[in-house]
């Protein structure tokens, strides 16, 4: 057990040393912590001056009720009177004297009709949100002219009433499904990524060792199936810690921009009330895919002698992942698919999959514990027969990455 | 006997790597263990160590089975360097030691006196891989015997040394040796297995086919090498009844003779022939008898 722990240990310290595990925490922790302020930054940079417009005004009457327009819709857009000729006006423009130039005149319906001159009009916020002033301001006029009251013309823009129900006891709201979509969305993000770079890691740690002849020494001094589950252990610890760093870096910038949070995108993401029972299950899953999948790059890893055989031979692996991960994002709009009911309990996508489900829907509590159970008695299956390729594999040399190895692994380990 | 080896065998399939092996090899004694590419020397020590179990047969350290109980009583040095490239050779050796169960602070002194020993202080907080090939070899001889284990197997100690170094690591084994330790030792080279080994054994397709003390196996090959030097040609002696190899040198001839009565009637045919400046009869070299066992050359 002595033995075990300095591997766990020298596994995770020497990992989370390396300048690239500290620059990728960094990256990502910069990242969740730049999202989280989001809304924060862009007020920064968007707090600048009103956007200053000359007005030449050829009714008279059109400016006062399209500068009320504009602060009802509540932007920087500031209208100014210019009282100079059409060619002046261009020229103040030019000069950056103000952002552009609105000509308003009338119609022959006496209805409002404008035109705008900017120094360029790629920035179209402004000529669209003066555009959208004008409109409202039109139909106004244009329901005066016709002598509709702000009632009726009320009524005419009143939406439909329309209201959906979820007839299923517990099932999710259409927000609580919207909210979940999102949160769901992220994790399984997570969850992919993690799995995959850490897979990856280990993958590589059992072909480093091999092909650089030190697993020789190192399995001659301790068994290698302890060997190979203490650096599943020491990743596993490292992926924990990572993860925990950027988890708790999201978690207070998140609570500390909780004002100015409401609306847009964390409502979105459905930040704003995280249920406990899916961060729950998002670790589970984490966990046991985890497992899962290290305990196959591990194995997979014991059949390479060079570095660089590895990623050929865990590319059938990854693709797996991958293949999981779109069945996920295709079930994220769809969550109750037979195809992805079924593959949820397919051991490889079920980490993802089950998780998804679990996430969206209001799953009798079986069918987790199911999946749950199905990815336990894999892992374990997958780490006996596992080990015993390891032990065989870490001995072999030689041009060998091919799935045929794993035969030969495992004739090396028996006992004729 | 410290280590015994008994009847051990290992297949792999349809192919035996190693055949109905027993050895014996008492305690703090050097027993070279001898064969060409392929004839079951890294298989043997697997088993010694473990890694592989044998077929048939058993395998036992003063008695005892070999496992992963008894691990930090042995050191390995593998015959292909076994060394993490990016870890400094501080971190390095304690990780490994640690695994053969030895504490940190007595490691630390056991690295600084061995580092010493091989005139490489310095290294200490070097990375593997921006030392040369010999002086990894030398770091990869500490991490074989810092926990100064009981028994300990060298796969190619020398390979790869200078002459100086491997004076160095010469000493190095000997005294080992001398403070009890029971060396297992494979070479290619013959002059090292003369100096250093009682005791050896020659494999051949997974079979020994030599077994003994040095001593015994030259008397028992019965040949000796015969070196003439004169000023006349001397080709004629390969016609010689009892000369079994004839090699023309620079200043004479060199024979291979199947024994001193050969030695004796070559005397009196090159003593009417005229005057010899070197007549020395020695004894069969170690090379000579492997090249004749185990049919290849290795030099």
């Amino acid at each position: 057990m002595n033995n075990f722990m300095t591997i766990l240990l020298h596994t995770y310290l020497s990992k989370l040393k390396t300048k690239s595990f500290i620059v990728t925490t960094l990256i990502t922790v910069v990242i969740v912590a730049g999202l989280a302020n989001l809304s924060g930054i862009i007020d920064y940079f968007d707090k600048d001056d009103e956007e200053r417009i000359a007005v030449i005004d050829e009714t008279g009457v059109l400016l006062a009720p399209l500068q009320e327009q504009m602060d009802a819709l509540n932007n920087n857009i500031s209208l100014i009177a210019y009282n100079g000729s059409e060619a002046e006006g261009e020229n103040a423009v030019k000069d950056e004297e103000y952002k552009g130039l609105l000509l308003l005149s009338f119609t022959e319906e006496e209805l409002p009709e404008a035109a705008y001159k900017a120094r360029s009009i790629a920035d179209s916020a402004i000529s669209s949100e003066l555009q959208g002033g004008l409109q409202q301001l039109k139909t106004q006029m244009a329901a005066t002219q016709i002598n509709l009251s702000p009632e009726q013309l009320s009524k005419l823009y009143e939406p439909v009433p329309f209201d959906k129900t979820a007839l299923e006891e517990n099932a999710k709201t259409e927000e609580e499904l919207n909210q979940a979509r999102g949160l769901v969305y992220v994790l399984l993000f997570i969850i992919y990524f993690a799995v995959i770079l850490y897979a990856n890691m280990i993958a590589m740690e059992v072909a480093t060792e091999k092909s650089s002849r030190v697993m020789e020494i190192l399995i001659s001094s301790v068994s290698p199936i302890k060997q190979m589950f203490a650096k599943i252990l020491g990743i596993g610890l490292l992926s924990l810690t990572q993860m925990a760093f950027i988890l708790l870096v999201g978690y207070f910038s998140v609570k500390q921009n909780l004002d100015t949070m409401e609306g847009g995108f964390f409502e979105f993401f459905g930040f704003g009330n995280i249920p406990a029972s899916t961060i729950a299950y998002a670790l589970i899953f984490f966990i046991l895919g985890y497992f899962l999948y290290a305990t196959l790059a591990a194995f997979l890893g014991s059949l390479v002698s060079r570095i660089e055989d590895i990623q050929q031979m865990i590319t059938p692996m990854t693709m797996m992942v991958v293949a999981g991960f779109m069945i996920a994002m295709f079930g994220l709009s769809q969550p109750e698919a037979s195809f992805v009911t079924i593959t949820s309990f397919i051991p490889f996508f079920t980490p993802m999959l089950m998780f998804m489900r679990v996430g969206m829907l209001s799953l009798p509590v079986w069918e987790p514990i199911l999946g749950i159970v199905i990815l336990l008695v894999s892992i374990i299956l997958l780490a006996v027969f596992g080990a015993r390729v390891y032990r065989g594999g870490v001995l072999m040399y030689g041009k060998s990455n091919s799935f045929k190895d794993i035969k030969k692994a495992l004739q090396l380990t028996k006992n004729e | 006997m410290a280590l015994e080896l008994k009847n051990v065998t290992k297949r792999f399939g349809a192919f035996t790597a190693v055949d109905d092996l027993s050895l014996s090899i008492p305690e703090s004694e050097m027993f070279g263990f001898l064969g060409a590419n392929g004839a079951g020397k890294t298989t043997t020590f697997r088993m010694i160590l473990g890694l592989l179990d044998p077929s048939g047969g058993k395998i036992t350290w003063n008695g005892n089975p070999i496992d992963y109980s008894t691990s930090p009583l042995i050191g390995y040095l593998p015959e292909e360097r076994g060394l993490y490239p990016k870890l400094k050779v501080k971190d390095q050796v304690i990780y490994l030691a640690k695994l053969r169960g030895m504490a940190k602070q007595d490691c630390l002194k056991e690295l600084t006196y061995w580092l010493e020993r091989f005139k490489v202080p310095e290294y200490a907080n070097k990375k593997i891989e921006e030392l040369s090939k010999g002086n990894q070899q030398k770091i990869q001889f500490i991490t074989a015997v810092i926990h100064k284990p009981k028994l300990l197997i060298l796969d190619e100690p020398f390979s790869g040394l200078d002459p100086v170094n491997v004076e160095l690591l010469k000493d190095a084994v000997m005294e080992l040796k001398d403070n009890g330790t029971t060396i297992v030792f494979s070479s290619h080279r013959m002059e090292h297995v003369e100096e250093l080994c009682e005791h050896l054994c020659i494999m051949q397709k997974g079979q020994p086919v030599v077994h003994g003390s040095l001593k015994e196996i030259k008397r028992s090959f019965g040949r000796k090498n015969l070196i003439i030097h004169a000023d006349y040609d001397l080709s004629f002696l390969k016609d010689i009844r009892g000369v079994v190899k004839a090699r023309q040198t620079a200043e004479g001839i060199q024979l291979q003779i199947s024994g001193e009565d050969a030695a004796e009637s070559i005397f009196r045919e090159v003593a009417v022939k005229g005057f010899v400046r070197k007549f020395v009869l020695e004894e069969p070299s170690l090379n000579d008898i492997f090249i004749e066992k185990a049919g290849a050359s290795y030099e």
